[in-house]
């Protein structure tokens, strides 16, 4: 076993996602107290260029057009055999929807452990996990075997894993890539909404806690006010109440307003990973023990309708006079 | 001396009119029924069979309460009087023309001054008949109120009564024109009639003559009118005492009954005409369209796809439309429920069974509703909002989605300690139930109540985690395994605990314990707090330091008032803070549902013109100097704190709890 | 076409979780197992693929608390066959090990599909579909949200993040772990799950060795500490709007 920390970037059409960077950094953490290098593992075709932001010691780019798009069948069998090869420290995959169906297959096919959804690593080298929905923190130490590890973000800035400085590109040959049990059909891109919420400085997000439709018309009402928009959480968008191009988090948008005010949002990791960015987060929830109070600047722990209204006036108020 | 003559002025020339007028009346009663039966036995035929033969006194005298003396048609003065004037007139036409039968063929007793009474009966009630006539006549006419089918149906039928009675009028009028009789003014109407007949200078002989044509033509309408029934809206005269004679008797109107079963135990969903029995199809033919559950509907009145009206109605249009072809087994007809009647119809009820207090001829739409939306729930055909009330229900055994562990969170403050009736034995056990114990704007009102209770010195404990929601509004959902299962739990935390009677401040809570518990608790009493504080003030137990002076309006909850007719002890309750009540125009069994009921609360609003609540609050904001609108029931509180923001009337009323009175006085 | 669902049992956050006194696990005294959400989505989407083009569903749970009454209440939405996993689950169990014991199981079924939640919020060493699908050496696509089948393959529609979504074609048998079913998790009234616990059956299958490597050892476990905390505003409604307002200003967003 080498003392290397890989980590396995994430792209989609051609750009490289925030996790990977996430994900640097913390492999940069890992390397300290292990004394080996920072690894990028690069799959596509003819993605090259994706290396030139990396903040890594080196890059390991696999080009095959099987590559060229996310597809397990084909990553897993390259991933394997460069994993079986090298026997790294630690490979750290994002804990997304490339980076999750990865780690746990590779877990199982090589036998090596595995440490999900890891928040950060902290001072002692110690992988710290969130589970729970961000309830419950976990520590574990690495194993003795090469690690693989699921990143969550919230741990690190991506800037930290950015660099302009190209690193080191080393070119291999993927393995034979044939009997793809996998195939990409096409991609269907979200329906355009009629506001693009990661461009808006003022977003009021309602999340469960609103319970019904009616009030995804109140919270309207209050962005109205500020000149914001609404947005929400995945529960909102999969009973019907609000589009998809509304969602924040994991397989929604990712945004960075002046303002996020969370309505009834209790602040779920898959919510936290698409706002966690936002200047100023202020959360309204009736449940106190609600994880998105450790994220949030501000909190107000009332039911949200002995508020909104009174807030309504106040801010139409304020923006009249 | 006067006496009554058979056949005055009908000549025996083709022999006795009896033979006529017997065989003419005879066959138009066959006519009729036999039409009636031909009519009327789809019910039984596509219907379930039910036992509703029994106790036939409390049948009978359902009767004579609603049927003679029409006491649900009077408590509306212009249609009560005007349908008084009618039915009665008819009443006493039929018993005049049956005590004319006797008289002629039995005994012979209408002479002397018992004619001249009966004369006189009969004439007055013919002129009570004719203002009622005139009276209907304008209402549909000129009036024309929104709440009235107004079919030509209704004119043949009123057409054909004039008719009927102005023929046996003049009939009379014209044989006192001939004969003259001193005593013509007991016979007021047709004796006024005669005069006419007098100075227009008729000869006896054509007067006479006249009154043959005018008899014939009588005794013809009558006939006619009799063979029509059936198929005219006095079809009612049938349908509407078979209604309330088969009306249910077993069951308050706060208890539902179970789910029905086939012969093999298989639960009956009502989905189909079939799946009703027979008397839930009688109450759609039994329906006179009057419009009056219409009217006191909040659902109807909030422009939600529900008029009880339509909805009876729909099930007649349904059983005569579709019941023959149910019968011919024929598989493609209409469902009732989803096509017939549409889910979003039985979903907007909120059961405060307004409709039912109101109906004359005593229909029963919620249960019918209720058994409809079992189906629906069967089916898992319910709004997503209601989806998560009901699983949290059954997870949680609240509707909030909290702990169990939580439910006892409001009495973190409260010193001494609640008892816990499981472990100690109290003489009240508090169900404090799912809003007074989650709800956020409610904590300080349920913590207000356990302060009344200690200074009232009442020995009281509550469950803790083990009491669940009672059930009343999963039941109302049409949730009845749910229900059960409440119901279940809830007793077993009974059983290990030791009271004596039950105390709750929740109405439907309230209900569902005191009715639908009642076969399997072991008969506890159970108290609304407002009747429990009363007693503790009529005992000296509970005494008022202050007299608050507030002039205040009191909103009867429906499962207090209307279901259980407790109206008398939240206002003696009020009066003894000081404080003085004024009502609403709709107070008592009239009172306004403030529309969260039957699960309303939990279910998506849908499209709403006006919520019931903010009506309320607007009517209770209207009333001269009041300034308090008392609720005791905390769906009500939040339900009105709500309207009175929404309709931004804060300065003009504040919605206080029952207890944060009692509270003040102390 | 055979499917076969998994779920397991996990903590529900609606209570307030507590760490027992080794530090290293959650104290389970009072904790309420609740079926993981996102296999909920995963039955639901079983039966719904039943109901649009036919197919035996056979719901697989480990034991655990409530196991019984959500395969009940599988039945009762349209589930075939109900298989239960008992074994020394009482410590808790980890997904390597749940993953190996139900190997064997799906073996014995020959299922063309095999659904289950993408994650769970418990997963501490990964999920339970893709270590599945390795131990089966069957393909798997997780973050579905829509399966058509379509003879020998499936059609999925797998979410990336900013709503992007790639339509995959997948070769049968195969593992998918469900982000969400195509029509949110369907309502069964309890009548019809009690109905269900009459007349379904749960086949019982032993995990006779459960072998948990592939995970790491907790160290400790913990609340996330206080100090990251919110600033929380307290007062009335109005203190609180107040409150707000001066935040907004001081943020430059009013």
């Amino acid at each position: 076993m080498n003392q290397d920390i890989y980590a396995v970037v994430e792209s989609l059409q051609g750009q490289v996602a925030d996790i990977s960077y996430i994900m640097l950094a913390a492999a940069r953490s890992l390397a300290h107290s292990s004394g080996g290098d920072v690894v990028a593992v690069l799959l596509g075709n003819g993605s090259q260029g994706l290396a030139n932001t990396l903040a890594a010691d080196r890059v390991i780019y696999y080009d095959n057009p099987a590559l060229a798009y996310f597809n397990s069948d084909a990553y897993l069998k390259v991933l394997a055999s460069l994993i079986r090869q090298n026997e790294p420290r630690a490979v750290l995959f994002g804990n997304t929807s490339i980076g999750a169906d990865l780690a746990s297959c590779l877990s199982a096919r090589l036998d090596f452990p595995l440490a999900n959804s890891c928040h950060h690593i902290s001072a002692e080298g110690m992988l710290i996990s969130q589970v729970c929905g961000g309830k419950i923190m976990t520590e574990s130490v690495l194993s003795d075997k090469t690690t693989l590890i699921t990143i969550i973000p919230g741990g690190y800035k991506p800037e930290l894993g950015r660099s302009d400085a190209a690193p080191n590109v080393t070119q291999v040959d993927a393995p034979a890539l044939e009997d793809l049990r996998i195939k990409l059909k096409q991609y269907i891109e979200p329906e355009a909404g009629d506001v693009d919420i990661s461009k808006e400085s003022i977003l009021i997000s309602v999340g469960r806690g609103i319970s019904n439709q009616d009030n995804v018309e109140i919270a309207e009402e209050l962005a109205e006010a500020f000149g914001g928009v609404v947005c929400a959480s995945r529960p909102v968008v999969d009973q019907g109440w609000l589009p998809t191009s509304r969602m924040v988090g994991k397989s929604g948008q990712k945004v960075k307003p002046k303002l996020y005010l969370a309505l009834g949002i209790s602040g779920a990791p898959e919510h936290v990973e698409g706002m966690a960015d936002s200047e100023t987060i202020i959360a309204i929830n009736s449940d106190p023990t609600a994880p998105i109070f450790d994220i949030a600047q501000y909190g107000v722990e009332i039911d949200l309708f002995d508020l909104i209204d009174t807030l309504i006036e106040k801010v139409a108020e304020a923006k009249g006079g | 001396m006067p006496e009554r003559i058979d056949y005055w002025g009908i000549p025996y020339t083709w022999g006795s009119p009896n033979i006529f007028v017997y065989s003419i009346m005879g066959l138009a009663v066959l006519i009729m029924l036999a039409r009636f039966y031909l009519y009327a036995r789809i019910w039984w035929q596509v219907g379930r069979p039910e036992m509703r033969w029994d106790k036939l006194h409390i049948r009978t005298w359902r009767l004579i309460k609603y049927v003679i003396f029409q006491v649900k048609v009077l408590w509306e003065r212009y249609p009560g009087i005007m349908h008084i004037g009618l039915a009665w007139g008819f009443f006493i036409f039929f018993m005049g023309t049956a005590l004319a039968t006797i008289d002629s063929h039995f005994i012979k007793f209408l002479s002397g001054n018992t004619y001249l009474l009966y004369k006189f009966v009969l004439d007055l009630f013919t002129v009570f008949f004719i203002v009622g006539a005139a009276m209907a006549a304008y209402r549909r006419y000129i009036q024309r109120p929104s709440r009235l089918t107004l079919s030509s149906g209704f004119t043949y039928s009123l057409v054909m009564i004039v008719v009927v009675v102005t023929g046996g009028l003049a009939t009379e009028s014209l044989r006192l024109a001939v004969e003259r009789p001193a005593w013509g003014w007991w016979s007021p109407a047709g004796w006024l009639l005669a005069q006419l007949w007098m100075a227009i200078g008729g000869s006896a002989p054509a007067l006479t003559s006249w009154h043959l044509i005018v008899w014939a033509l009588h005794l013809f309408t009558v006939a006619v009118l009799i063979a029509t029934v059936p198929s005219s809206t006095l079809i009612h005269l049938l349908t509407a005492p078979l209604n309330t004679f088969f009306s249910n008797i077993d069951r308050p109107v706060g208890e539902l009954a179970p789910i029905a079963e086939t012969d093999t135990g298989e639960s009956i969903f009502v989905d189909s005409l079939d799946d009703l029995t027979w008397t839930q199809l009688l109450n759609g033919d039994a329906c006179t369209e009057c419009g009056r559950c219409q009217d006191a509907c909040p659902a109807h009145a909030a422009g939600t796809p529900l008029n009880p009206k339509e909805l009876i109605l729909n099930i007649r249009g349904a059983l005569h439309k579709d019941g023959p072809s149910i019968l011919a087994g024929n598989g493609n007809t209409p469902l009732l429920v989803g096509e017939r009647i549409k889910d979003d119809v039985l979903w907007s009820c909120t059961t405060c069974a307004a409709c039912v207090r109101e109906c004359p001829v005593l229909i029963e739409h919620v249960d019918t509703i209720v058994d409809m939306r079992r189906h629906l729930v069967i089916e898992g055909r319910i709004d997503d909002m209601l989806q998560e009330a009901l699983s949290n229900l059954g997870r949680y055994g609240n509707s909030f989605g909290q702990s169990e562990r939580a439910r006892a969170k409001w009495t973190r403050n409260i010193e001494p300690k609640i008892k816990d009736a499981r472990k100690e034995s109290v003489d009240y056990l508090w169900f404090v139930g799912d809003y007074a114990s989650y709800s956020a704007s409610m904590v300080d009102i349920t913590e207000m109540t356990a302060n009344v209770f200690n200074k009232a010195g009442l020995d009281f404990g509550i469950m803790y985690e083990a009491e669940q929601n009672a059930g009343n509004d999963a039941r109302r959902v049409g949730e009845e395994g749910l229900f059960e299962m409440l119901v279940e739990k809830n007793m077993k935390a009974f059983s290990k605990s030791k009271f004596n009677a039950i105390v709750t401040t929740d109405p439907h809570s309230y209900n569902t314990l005191k009715h639908e518990y009642n076969s399997s608790n072991g008969h506890y009493p159970v108290f609304h707090y407002s009747e429990l504080l009363d007693k503790l003030i009529t005992t000296g137990k509970l005494t008022f330091k202050k007299k608050l002076g507030y002039k205040v309006t009191y909103h009867d909850p429906c499962y207090l008032g209307r279901y259980n007719g407790v109206y008398d002890a939240p206002r003696r309750l009020i009066s003894a803070t000081g404080c003085e009540v004024i009502e609403m125009p709709r107070h008592r069994d009239r009172a306004f549902c403030c529309g969260a009921g039957g699960g309303r609360i939990w279910m998506d609003e849908g499209e709403v013109e006006v919520r019931p609540s903010e009506d309320r609050i607007r009517e209770a904001a209207a009333l001269e100097g009041v300034t308090i609108f008392v609720v005791a029931c905390p769906k009500d509180v939040t339900m009105y704190r709500d309207a009175v923001k929404t309709t931004g009337m804060e300065e003009k009323i504040v919605v206080k709890d029952l207890i944060e009175l009692v509270e003040e006085a102390i | 076409m055979n499917i076969a669902a998994i779920f397991k049992m996990v903590p529900d956050l609606v209570e307030e979780l507590e760490i027992s006194s080794s530090g290293k696990a959650l104290d389970m005294t009072w904790i309420r197992l609740i079926i993981n959400e996102l296999d909920d989505h995963a039955l639901e989407q079983a039966i719904l693929l039943k109901e649009r083009s036919g197919a035996q569903v056979t719901i697989i749970a480990p034991d655990a608390d409530g196991t019984d009454d959500v395969l009940y209440t599988a039945a009762a939405k349209g589930a075939d066959r109900l298989v239960k996993l008992t074994g020394d689950f009482e410590e808790g169990v980890n997904n390597h090990a749940l993953s190996r014991a139900l190997a064997p199981v799906l073996e014995e079924l020959h299922p063309h599909l095999v659904l289950t939640g993408v994650q769970a919020h418990n997963d501490l060493d990964g999920s339970v579909g893709p270590l599945l699908a390795e131990y089966l050496g069957m393909p798997y696509v997780g973050y579905v949200s829509g399966v058509e089948i379509d003879n020998d393959n499936c059609i999925v529609r797998k979410e990336y993040p900013g709503g992007l979504i790639a339509e995959m074609e997948v070769n049968l048998p195969a593992v998918l772990g469900i982000q969400s079913a195509e029509e949110p998790p369907r309502y069964v009234a309890v009548s019809k799950v009690r109905q269900a616990m009459k007349t379904a059956s749960i086949e019982e299958r032993d995990a006779t060795e459960l072998d948990p490597s592939g995970g790491l050892d907790v160290n400790r476990m913990f609340q996330p500490e206080v100090g990251e905390r919110a600033t929380m505003i307290d007062g009335d409604e109005d203190e609180i709007a107040t409150r707000l307002l001066e935040i907004f200003r001081e943020i430059g967003v009013l």
